[in-house]
């Protein structure tokens, strides 16, 4: 955990002054909507549906129990006791007044944390890999470099204006779990052959209507160069990004309009221009990196005897062992994953007792760190082996023990039309219904890793098209239909799904995904997951089995 | 006089303009003006031989590239907002300052609101035409907002990693 000086406190009360005048301003009239809506944007305050909705930066998924139990008492203050987890790894409270706004504001500066362009066509929260500082597949620490962005795109004088949004994500080890080729811009952490540091930078990714794999555009960047480089790509998107319609003014956009040399040498022209004024000189990026809390680790065996009998003597914690732990670059820790993906609940969704119970295991257990993923769920990143038992169980009395991560329910869903203005259609109950299907873990551990994704309209918040099964609300003459694709991934092996036919109605999408496994598995051969087998014998077969079933 | 605002060494105040905005159908008028980048282009020489100070209004959609080599002779730079929400002006002022080390002024004219004071100063904006009826307490308390900056930029500002140095 990054701990905040005395410069980043003043910049939030700074940052929480400047937003309570703005509302002030718009209570009394003196600002429009039209006026006020950027302003808000920029404040993560969105209007929905129903309410006002707060999106919550959560700086690269990073969180300490303090921070998780502020949450915890704004969702049960000002909220209906719940909040949601995103896909950016943010958290959204979906029942907000405006003229609570400015004081809920407050209290997350109160434990450094903020909303600061968390919405609007600015910078967004940066993504970095989950499993940063516990994991011994990284490079180096991705969270070092993320906070370096964080503070430089914070308010940039330049940046804050852009043709549409900007996302960032840092990810340091070969097994990418930031989606990084589906951000405007993916950093990908090496090292030269002579041990240099460095960043691999991929530009363009990215979902809504028309979704693009980001594509390379410099192989090694020295990593002390990070800055500057993106200020270089950030002002050529700033100028020539278009901004005539609102559809096509993503990076993604320019970068496909020019073709990926073209853009990258545009970048490398302004960025050669520009020099290095940007940059962090070694003492602040040395600085950044020592304001991380150091975590000490005992020296233990790589094998519990604690944890091992209870591998024996309760196959419910066997089954979360296998599911939902990871291994730790240090012997006798493991990385626990904590699903927020219970069967019959809505996706990314806590309630505040459940942040509660999160926030007292990873200060008793877990050295109080706590990580949100880009899937919707948490992480303690370093639990001993031998606490994971005691771990388990109270995870198991606050419901929090679904054994399921990365299979078949462990399902990606957009808040749909139960919340969003956008949404054509519910992604929450169809997240619900096939999760339903598969509640057998039996059943789901035999499918194996299976990534479904749902969003509730083309903005893809669901990020419906790198699912292995993505699935797409429609409007059809006011009737909620869904369009299914198959073979997307998020992941280092990014690819955009492809069509499976028709749209199906609401009530036979469950039944479809589980046409979809069912040949599936009689088509698999050994060791592929779904998406292996998808990509060997292509559409043809699911295509068959469920429109065979459905008409 | 139409009235605007000038920021010199840190201090905003209020000034009377000597420029005359003149639109490209418009015959212009004696004194100071601010033409249009294609009119510039055309009438710029003889405009500047009469011994008057010459100012170019630049388009959102232009390059600030374009006024490279006659940056030394120009009064003002005057960038164009058509909304507040087009930031591309946010870079040409940058460029004006940073890369061609352009010393005159440099206005913000359009839809010019006092949220973007900050942003404006910090790119090297010094005159503003406000659209909002800000005052001038307005656009001051507005652009001093913040204590600290993250990055370094057009102004004289430390950025925060350069005072955690000191």
């Amino acid at each position: 955990m990054y701990r905040y000086d005395s410069i980043d406190k003043d910049f939030l009360a700074d940052r929480t002054a400047e937003f309570r005048e703005q509302v002030a301003r718009r209570l009394a009239g003196e600002l429009s909507e039209d006026q006020f809506k950027p302003l808000r944007l920029r404040n993560g305050l969105y209007l929905q549906l129903h309410a006002y909705m707060l999106r919550i930066a959560v700086p690269y998924g990073s969180l300490n129990p303090t921070q998780l139990r502020k949450l915890a008492w704004i969702g049960r203050t000002y909220d209906k006791g719940y909040g949601h987890f995103t896909t950016r790894t943010n958290l959204q409270f979906h029942w907000i007044k405006l003229s609570d706004a400015p004081d809920i504001v407050d209290h997350l500066a109160s434990v450094d944390m903020h909303a600061i362009q968390t919405s609007g066509n600015c910078i967004r929260n940066v993504t970095a890999d989950p499993y940063a500082g516990a994991t011994s597949e990284e490079i180096d620490d991705p969270r070092v470099w993320a906070e370096a962005i964080r503070q430089w795109s914070t308010v940039h004088p330049e940046f804050n204006w852009l043709p549409r949004k900007f996302k960032i994500a840092v990810t340091a080890a070969a097994k990418d779990r930031t989606a990084a080729k589906t951000h405007d811009i993916g950093l990908n952490l090496k090292r030269s052959r002579d041990g240099a540091l460095g960043f691999e930078v991929m530009v363009g990714g990215g979902l809504g209507r028309m979704p693009y794999i980001g594509q390379t555009i410099r192989q090694f960047l020295p990593a002390t160069r990070l800055l500057s480089y993106l200020e270089a790509i950030l002002r050529v998107y700033n100028r020539h990004g278009r901004r005539d319609n609102i559809h096509k003014a993503r990076i993604k956009v320019l970068v496909a309009a020019l073709g990926r040399e073209e853009f990258a040498a545009q970048v490398e022209a302004e960025w050669e221009k520009n020099g290095a004024g940007a940059d962090l000189p070694d003492t602040e990026l040395a600085r950044i990196r020592g304001a991380f809390v150091p975590k000490s680790f005992e020296t233990l065996p790589s094998v519990s005897e604690t944890f091992e009998a209870a591998r024996l003597r309760t196959p419910a914690f066997a089954r979360f062992a296998r599911n939902n732990l990871k291994p730790h670059k240090v012997a006798g820790y493991a990385i626990v994953e904590i699903s927020l993906k219970a069967i019959g609940a809505t996706p990314g969704d806590a309630t505040s007792e459940q942040m509660e119970v999160v926030a007292d295991l990873a200060e008793r257990f877990g050295q109080n760190d706590i990580r949100v993923t880009h899937e919707q769920n948490l992480v303690l990143p370093h639990v001993r082996l031998d606490d994971v038992p005691a771990v388990w169980a109270a995870l198991a009395e606050a419901g929090l023990a679904t054994p399921n991560m990365n299979l078949v329910s462990d399902i990606i869903a957009c808040p749909g039309l139960d919340y969003c203005a956008l949404a054509n259609a519910r992604a929450i109950s169809v997240a619900q219904h096939i999760a339903e299907r598969f509640a057998d873990p039996d059943r789901a551990e035999l499918v194996g890793e299976l990534k479904v994704k749902i969003s509730g309209c083309i903005n893809a918040c669901g990020h419906h098209h790198v699912g292995h099964i993505g699935i797409l609300g429609v409007d059809k003459k006011g009737e909620e239909f869904y369009q299914l694709t198959l073979g997307g991934s998020a992941a280092e092996d990014a690819a955009v799904g492809q069509a499976l036919g028709p749209a199906l109605p609401y009530d036979k999408v469950a039944e479809a995904v589980d046409t979809l496994v069912e040949t599936y598995l009689r088509e698999r051969q050994s060791g592929e997951r779904f998406l292996d087998t998808f990509r060997r014998t292509g559409v043809a077969p699911f295509k068959e089995a469920v429109y065979a079933d459905v008409h | 006089m139409p009235m605007f605002i000038r920021l010199e060494a840190g201090v905003f105040s209020l000034a009377e303009d000597p420029f005359t905005a003149v639109g490209d159908e418009q015959s212009v008028p004696p004194g100071d003006v601010i033409i249009s980048l294609t009119r510039f282009q055309a009438e710029g020489e003889a405009l500047m031989g009469e011994g008057r100070a010459v100012g170019v209004r630049l388009e959102s959609h232009e390059e600030v590239e374009a006024l490279a080599y006659d940056l030394p002779q120009l009064a003002v730079v005057a960038l164009a907002f058509p909304k507040f929400g087009d930031g591309r002006a946010y870079s040409y002022a940058r460029l004006l300052r940073e890369r061609f080390g352009f010393r005159g002024e440099v206005r913000a004219v359009g839809d010019v609101l006092r949220e973007q004071a900050g942003y404006m100063a910090r790119c090297g904006f010094t005159a503003f035409e406000p659209a909002d009826g800000s005052t001038l307490e307005d656009w001051r308390r507005a652009s001093q907002r913040f204590r600290h900056a993250y990055q370094r930029s057009s102004d004289a500002r430390s950025p925060a990693f350069v005072e955690r140095g000191e």
